[in-house]
């Protein structure tokens, strides 16, 4: 008998008084009604408590906004699905300071090292937790270059906020490569005190965008 | 499927070798190690109650969870197959392992197809279970930890006391000691500040996470209707292993598979706020098999029994397998807080180890009879735990299972036998109470003067090693109640 | 309102004066107590301690002893033994095999009451200075008991009786939600954890500076109260019926002495 067999079996065996348990009660929250100002109030209140820095910004600031956050890195990475409009203050297409990273031309681990920042959008976001979630879409790339770079620039789109977890989930494409992005990184190891910054990008810089 | 078969047990680090309260009395003189333990346990209740406190709805949460997991377990076959048909079709590989022993010879060989012989590792309980880094040493593999409390638990010789933060035991005294004695090319200037103490894990593991090979990964919930896979962290070093390496094998126990996507919307609200008192934890990768041109290209997954099965056949202990390992009862458990987690011997301490180990070895495995009788039965980690597990209910059924496979195999009853013999008389009828409480006076007469009884012999020594017991009063109430207070009528008619 | 009242083994051996207090609660209020005389153990000892076969007939017996009586329902000063009536009787009974058995243990369990929860639930008690004539002039705190707390969820139900007895003065207990460390034979088998426990519970009462701390469990009390004793501590426990039962007329002492008629008889 193969593994796989053998413990299907036992399964079968240790099943064999039929236990039959009640349905899934779902009487939690699933939806909500918060106005858009709430919404990005709350999000940007959960987002400074894990010590990450967060613009609110218009449509039409977004570039600047991005420029300005990026304005120290000596070099950054973006997903070849960026928006170019919003880059146009930070580097324009021929700027050395940029690096693209496209599927047949990926920066490597060491590039990707040696990068300062990275600019990434998102695709939902949980209020209620200040969760960011990537899903690796060309505007946000794979996942390693969100990662390698010690900060990571993220654009939110005011209509991608959701209060609730559930009312987020439905939004994700579950069998994409999904990263949920809950400030910098962090860990509550030494004595379980948080302090934030180990291995993830230890600064995180998010730009809350009204109007897209 | 044939005959039902006896269970079988799980093996690995799974084992109390010495008695518990023989342990518990060891790591109780360790003033030390208490005190950094009361510190982070209470830090971690206070974080815990205040986001719990922010959710209306957490109550619901949990029924929701529960539920959630008793329906897994009830249908777990045809989840199993449901699973590993979704992630196989996305380019995974499933590899089934009865125990132990089997996992970490599948997991070696993948190993070596890669040709390399170091590992990154992200903290995983079921790979602490089977001793995987110990069997991968003796393979001439080295596994790396680089979670930040299993690195300081590796650097120091030591063992993981917590499943969550598994060098809770230490200070950042002892931790910034142990980096110094034991991490090449410190800084020998650094200091215990947590923030540098951290940076100080970033330099070092960086190289490793950039030129890594081969990853391990534990997963925390298993997604059977798409085949997705859910690593939940803090410090980004899941991240790294599970992005930038080729080769990822995963090791898994059978029960934490979900039906499907919606259940995350449940357990990514009750596994971060009851673990680390967040909101959310900083950082969930969840990937489905391979995806091309991101991340790992040859992906792999250990299915894990390990005494699992024979868990569930335990009707009445099986709900021990919903544990989502978020490690809110061994914060809240008076008794862990005291004892520290080495005191349980197994990979899970605490209350939830208190029964997972037994469960997972079989009741009459070594000392392991010892650990459901090492908790008060306060009940505080029933109220903690976000997927309601009735742990004091499950902890009083394995003493029953440990009382019962002993009846009728020692030759001479035991001081509690017999006590509880006697007890049984006394206390299955008013009559026989009625006559043992005549006895009363004789208690208050051995209490003397000072009406306290100071020193019991045997069992009940442990009672007065440091409580007195007050003198027995001349009457009961039984007694009182018959001659004082009933009606005469009542007493006439008793005649 | 006919009340059974189901005394506890340790109290009709160790505490007489609790179930008396509670009798006299009880008759303050106008209700007929009644002592069903088979009753003698919950038999949570031998359950928590596994021995399920000996605590069998202990069960049988508590389910036989409230079933032989007529009554409207049954309390007692206790929220372990209340707890184990109506939770552990029910499993023990179907662990046995006896399904008979259980729905009898279930039918006992759902007319039987802690006596907080009987005075505040069902009789409306929720000021004892007013509605009893509770009168206790000392400085007191209080510990819960994990099963009161936790398996009955009473909740502030002896805690807010207790804040209403004239006189008394409260002091809250640091930590109170932590177990005192008792768990039955848990005290005895794991003697070492169990002591450790207790001595964070009597620092804790110690600090508050009350003259006693109650509760209402008094297997925890009896507990506590050993101690206390042994390190010499002045401060006592005291059960919270004999509180509530404490008048002008009838005072009792912080260590629970009653004096019966103002000025003794």
């Amino acid at each position: 008998m193969s593994a796989k067999e053998e413990i299907l079996s036992r399964i079968t065996s240790a099943l064999r008084d039929a236990p039959t348990p009640e349905p899934v009660p779902r009487e939690y929250r699933r939806t909500s009604d918060m106005p858009e100002a709430e919404l990005i109030e709350l999000l940007v209140d959960r987002i400074e408590d894990y010590k990450a820095h967060v613009d609110v910004v218009d449509s039409a600031q977004l570039a600047a906004t991005i420029a300005e956050r990026l304005k120290d890195a000596t070099s950054f990475v973006v997903p070849h699905g960026i928006n170019e409009d919003w880059l146009v203050e930070a580097a324009p297409a021929n700027d050395a300071r940029r690096r693209v990273d496209a599927p047949g031309a990926i920066l490597s681990i060491p590039e990707l090292d040696s990068t300062d920042a990275v600019l990434t959008s998102s695709a939902v976001s949980i209020a209620e937790s200040g969760t960011i979630v990537l899903d690796g879409t060309p505007d946000q790339g794979r996942r390693a270059i969100s990662l390698v770079p010690d900060h990571h620039v993220c654009v939110v789109p005011v209509s991608t906020i959701v209060r609730l977890l559930p009312e987020a989930l439905p939004r994700m494409d579950i069998t994409r490569p999904l990263t949920w992005i809950s400030g910098p990184s962090a860990t509550s190891d030494i004595e379980l005190e948080r302090v934030e910054g180990v291995h993830g990008p230890r600064q995180l810089d998010v730009i809350v965008v009204k109007g897209l | 499927m044939g005959m039902p078969s006896l269970p079988v047990f799980g093996d690995g680090n799974l084992h109390i070798d010495e008695p518990f309260p023989d342990a518990a009395h060891r790591e109780l003189g360790n003033t030390q190690m208490r005190a950094n333990l009361r510190h982070a346990t209470h830090t971690i209740r206070d974080k815990r109650l205040k986001v719990v406190g922010e959710l209306p709805d957490w109550e619901e949460l949990r029924d929701a969870g529960a539920a959630t997991k008793n329906h897994v377990m009830a249908n777990l076959p045809a989840l199993l197959e449901e699973f590993e048909k979704n992630f196989t079709a996305r380019g995974g590989v499933i590899h089934w392992a009865r125990d132990s022993h089997e996992a970490n010879k599948i997991v070696a060989q993948l190993i070596k197809e890669q040709e390399t012989d170091e590992v990154v590792k992200v903290k995983s309980m079921a790979t602490q279970e089977i001793g995987l880094n110990e069997y991968l040493e003796e393979q001439g593999i080295s596994a790396l930890e680089t979670d930040l409390a299993e690195l300081i638990v590796q650097l120091g010789h030591d063992k993981p006391s917590h499943i969550l933060v598994p060098a809770i035991h230490k200070n950042r005294t002892e931790v910034r000691d142990i980096f110094l004695a034991e991490m090449p090319n410190v800084d020998p200037n650094l200091t215990d500040e947590p923030r540098l103490l951290a940076m100080a894990a970033r330099e070092h593991l960086r190289r490793k996470f950039l030129a890594a090979k081969v990853a391990i990964s534990g997963a925390n919930f298993a997604l059977a209707d798409s085949g997705t896979l859910a690593v939940v962290e803090s410090e980004g070093n899941g991240r790294m292993c599970l992005t930038l390496p080729e080769t990822l094998i995963t090791v898994m126990g059978i029960e934490k598979l979900l039906p499907g996507k919606e259940d995350l919307e449940v357990f990514m609200q009750l596994l971060p706020r009851s673990s680390t008192g967040e909101r959310m934890n900083p950082y969930t990768s969840l990937w489905t098999g391979v995806t091309e041109g991101d991340g790992p290209q040859n992906v792999h997954l250990v299915m894990l029994d390990n005494g699992r099965t024979a868990a569930l056949a335990d009707k009445y202990g099986r709900t021990a397998l919903n544990c989502i390992r978020c490690s809110a009862c061994m914060n809240v458990c008076p008794v862990y807080e005291r004892t520290g987690g080495h005191a349980y011997g197994s990979t899970y301490p605490g209350p939830i180890g208190a029964i997972l180990t037994p469960l997972l070895t079989g009741i009459k495995s070594e000392e392991n009879s010892s650990l459901p009788y090492a908790s008060s039965l306060c009940g505080a980690c029933y109220d903690a735990c976000p997927v309601k597990i009735n742990i004091p209910e499950i902890l009083v059924h394995l003493r029953g299972e440990d009382v019962d496979s002993k009846r009728g195999k020692k030759k001479l009853p035991t001081q509690m036998d017999l006590m509880m013999k006697g007890a049984g008389w006394a206390f299955s009828s008013g009559k026989n109470l009625a006559l043992l409480e005549k006895g009363l006076p004789l208690g208050k007469l051995a209490a003397g003067r000072d009406k306290k009884i100071k020193r019991l012999p045997g069992i009940a020594a442990g009672w007065t090693q440091s409580r007195d017991i007050p003198a027995p009063p001349s009457q009961s109430f039984r007694d009182w109640w018959k001659k004082e207070h009933q009606s005469p009528a009542k007493t006439e008619q008793e005649k | 309102m006919k009340i059974a009242l189901f005394a506890t083994c340790i109290v009709d051996a160790m505490y007489p004066q609790t179930a008396r207090a509670t009798v006299k609660i009880l008759e303050h209020l106008g209700h007929e107590v009644i002592f069903p005389t088979g009753q003698a153990c919950c038999g949570q000892m031998h359950i928590n301690s596994g021995y399920m076969d000996e605590a069998l007939p202990v069960v049988t017996n508590h389910v036989e002893a409230f079933e032989a009586d007529h009554y409207d329902v049954a309390v007692a000063p206790s929220g372990s033994c209340v707890a184990s009536v109506k939770h552990q009787h029910p499993i023990l009974a179907e662990r046995c095999g006896d399904a008979a058995l259980k729905a009898r243990a279930e039918a006992v369990g759902a007319k039987t009451y802690e006596l907080s929860q009987l005075l505040v639930d069902v009789l409306g008690v929720t000021n004892a200075a007013e509605q009893l004539g509770s009168h206790f002039p000392h400085k007191v705190t209080y510990h819960p008991s994990c099963h009161g707390m936790r398996s009955l969820g009473l909740g502030d139900r002896q805690l807010d009786l207790l804040k209403s007895v004239g006189g008394i003065e409260f002091t809250d207990l640091p930590e109170a939600d932590q177990c005192c460390g008792f768990g039955g034979t848990f005290s005895m088998k794991n003697a070492d954890v169990s002591s450790a426990m207790l001595e964070d519970k009597t620092k804790n009462i110690e600090s508050t500076g009350a003259s006693l701390c109650s509760g209402g469990d008094a297997s925890c009390l009896m507990h506590i109260g050993g101690g206390l004793s042994r390190t010499k501590s002045d401060t006592t426990t005291l059960h919270f019926a004999e509180i509530l039962a404490s008048t002008i007329d009838e005072p009792v002492s912080v260590t629970g002495e009653v004096f019966v008629g103002k000025g003794g008889k």
